[in-house]
């Protein structure tokens, strides 16, 4: 009789295989703390330790400019911030009309090819990128910029004359734009196409234009993931390195002149610039400033998720 | 709108309905033109950005090409970077070549799998069958979500940090590389897993619990079983992100000319990492008395190859992906 009240085999297993899945879900909340506890010892030096030799290691990075660790982290971390925030806004106008091309415009076989053709765009490693904008879009763009300079040097972010070759926070900011641009466009398209039919049609059906109807239905509908996918965006472009090392020249000063050479840094470039000849501490004084970056990124992501939370909940 | 007026003689009759101005209601050739123009203006420039987005995918792959092809030739796959001098041609008759950087981004990727696999795919199968949306569920969904937007140096910066205070100082491993890309590569397992995991009917689960199976069982025999083509096509398109990744390997895998088949022990190279030292070599050194078989801009066109050997295994990741992908979609149609 117990054989058949019992479970004939596997009881003890399933107990054991719940346990692991338990772990293996609780693992991914230790390695996070993990990542923050491991930067931050081996960052500690740089922060807590003696000032003198921080003050020392700084001053052998920057050239003896800076010589406390937030006048250093201050320009990186300015610098980071712009160049993100431009390739953004460059992104975000593109990535729009792309989204609402695949959504709203683009027959249907040309809409799935260009769905390839986005996808395609976000595969593309990080490293050619940077090899492509180095070796090809730096001596083609220089043109551009010195008309941009030329003709719209009186606004103070253009003012020339524009650095040859362009090895400037504009074209690397565009770069950045080519490469968050298929995670933007992606999410938005997404939610567009999720737009109720109902209130595209019933805009239509009163007499709105196309374009009304993208305004009226499509874009409020779509408004909290479009920002959520922008933020994403932002949050890619902000930790993005291997781009910004390979074709920007690299400066530590607060300026917005986008056209010039050796004005800013961004801290992931820095780290990966400095790293091969940074001593001891001066690995530390580089974890620092990564660790200033996750925290960066990590509140980007955090929000853009919170956001596209609060939007589904609805 | 004009409102009817009540008057002594207002009895109800239709004579004294409102009078409504149809004429007011009218759009006017002007509005009517003016919509029309923005429509057209929009729809223009909706299409100019996909164009303007076009221009530099197609010049990124048309370039690559072009350059690449110049020395992509069995040579340049099956020899490593020991003995290159210079712009001088090796004793094969190549310029050196990227065998040491495939065998080395195969074997930290391969690392990476086997740590990242696993963990994503339990962590997927704990949020879907297990957790039954609890708050830790929803923080460790929102933690994935997070996670999968650090920066890859960060990664890079923390396997480095591991290692060098476990191994000491200067520790310099494929395996670390492989740690730093698992960090980056289970976000994508367990939201490509998760999404898969949950589009397997109830149905199945219910009758396999029914017939007395336990829940183990049922997860790994049915479950798992029924979602495997979109979780092999999720893990694919995952390794494909991670092949690409420079930066954490930058810090952790170090870089040398030489073929290292150990990922536990010595320095190794990847591809990525092999275009950004060519990259950053800018030019090779060519002695006057060299002749022309000594090549100057040899480590540019070096990095072109590698490269383009680059962006067809990920092209080819990302096609057998989709492949497996659309099998099973049409598996769940019928």
């Amino acid at each position: 009789m117990s054989s058949l009240t019992k479970p004939v085999s596997g009881k003890r297993f399933d107990t054991v295989f719940r346990g692991i899945v338990y772990a293996c879900g609780i693992l991914i909340l230790v390695v996070l703390a993990a990542v923050t506890v491991f930067l931050f010892v081996r960052a500690w030096p740089a922060i807590g330790g003696n000032h003198e030799d921080v003050a020392d290691t700084i001053g052998k990075f920057t050239g003896g400019k800076i010589t406390s660790f937030w006048g250093y982290v201050g320009p990186l971390l300015f610098g980071t911030v712009l160049v993100a925030a431009i390739a953004l806004v460059v992104a975000f106008f593109v990535s729009m009309g792309i989204a609402l091309f695949i959504s709203h415009y683009a027959p249907k076989k040309l809409a799935t090819v260009l769905n390839y053709i986005v996808d395609l765009l976000a595969a593309i490693p990080s490293v050619i990128y940077g090899l492509w904008g180095g070796l090809v879009l730096v001596p083609a763009i220089y043109p551009f910029w010195n008309w941009v300079a030329q003709y719209l040097g009186w606004i103070p972010i253009f003012a020339g004359p524009a650095a040859n070759p362009a090895r400037t926070v504009a074209s690397v900011s565009v770069v950045l734009a080519i490469m968050i641009l298929p995670i933007i466009t992606s999410i938005s398209r997404d939610i567009f196409q999720q737009t109720p039919r109902l209130l595209q049609e019933a805009a239509l059906g009163l007499g709105a234009t196309k374009w009304e109807m993208i305004k009226l239905a499509v874009i409020p509908f779509g408004k909290s993931g479009v920002i959520s996918a922008s933020m994403l965006g932002l949050g890619r472009a902000l930790g993005e390195t291997m781009a910004v090392l390979m074709i920007l020249s690299p400066g530590l000063t607060y300026s917005v002149q986008l056209l010039k050479a050796s004005q800013n840094q961004t801290i992931a470039a820095n780290i990966a610039a400095q790293y091969p000849e940074a001593n001891g501490l001066g690995v530390s004084v580089l974890i620092a400033t990564g660790l200033v970056l996750f925290v960066l990124t990590f509140l980007v992501n955090l929000l853009a998720r919170k956001i596209t939370q609060k939007a589904s909940v609805k | 709108m004009s409102t009817p007026r009540k008057t002594a003689e207002d009895d109800g009759s239709i004579a004294y309905a409102p009078v409504i101005d149809w004429d007011k209601f009218k759009p006017s050739r002007s509005s009517l033109a003016a919509r029309k123009r923005k429509d057209g203006l929009m729809h223009a420039l909706i299409i100019l950005a996909f164009i303007v987005a076009l221009i530099p995918l197609i010049s990124v792959l048309w370039t690559t090409l072009v350059k690449g092809a110049q020395r992509f030739n069995w040579d340049f796959l099956s020899h490593n970077m020991t003995n290159v001098i210079g712009g001088q041609q090796t004793a094969s008759g190549g310029y050196g070549g990227i065998l040491h950087a495939i065998i080395g981004t195969l074997e930290i990727t391969l690392g990476a799998m086997v740590i990242s696999i696993p963990i994503g795919l339990l962590c997927a199968v704990y949020l879907v069958e297990y957790s039954g949306d609890g708050k830790l569920a929803k923080t460790i969904r929102l933690l994935v979500d997070v996670m999968s937007g650090i920066p890859s140096i960060v990664a890079g910066l923390f396997a480095f940090s591991v290692f060098t205070i476990i191994g000491g100082p200067g520790t310099a491993n494929g395996f670390e590389g492989s740690v730093a890309l698992s960090l980056l590569m289970i976000p994508t397992v367990v939201k490509t897993s998760e999404e898969m995991l949950k589009i397997v009917p109830n149905d199945l689960r219910e009758a396999s619990l029914a017939l007395g199976v336990t829940k183990q069982r049922t997860i790994t025999k049915v479950v798992l079983r029924t979602s495997l083509p979109g979780i092999v096509s999720g893990v694919i398109l995952a390794i494909a992100r991670v092949i690409g990744e420079t930066a954490p390997l930058l810090l952790t895998a170090g870089y040398i000319v030489s073929t290292n088949m150990n990922l536990f022990s010595g320095q190794m190279t990847t591809l990525p990492v092999y275009v950004y030292q060519e990259y950053s070599k800018f030019r090779a050194y060519c002695p006057e008395d060299a002749g022309a078989s000594c090549v100057a801009a040899i480590p540019m066109q070096r990095a072109w190859s590698a490269a383009l050997m680059l962006i067809v295994i990920v092209l080819i990741l990302n096609l057998i992906g989709r492949i497996v992908a659309k099998i099973f979609s049409v598996e769940t149609k019928r």
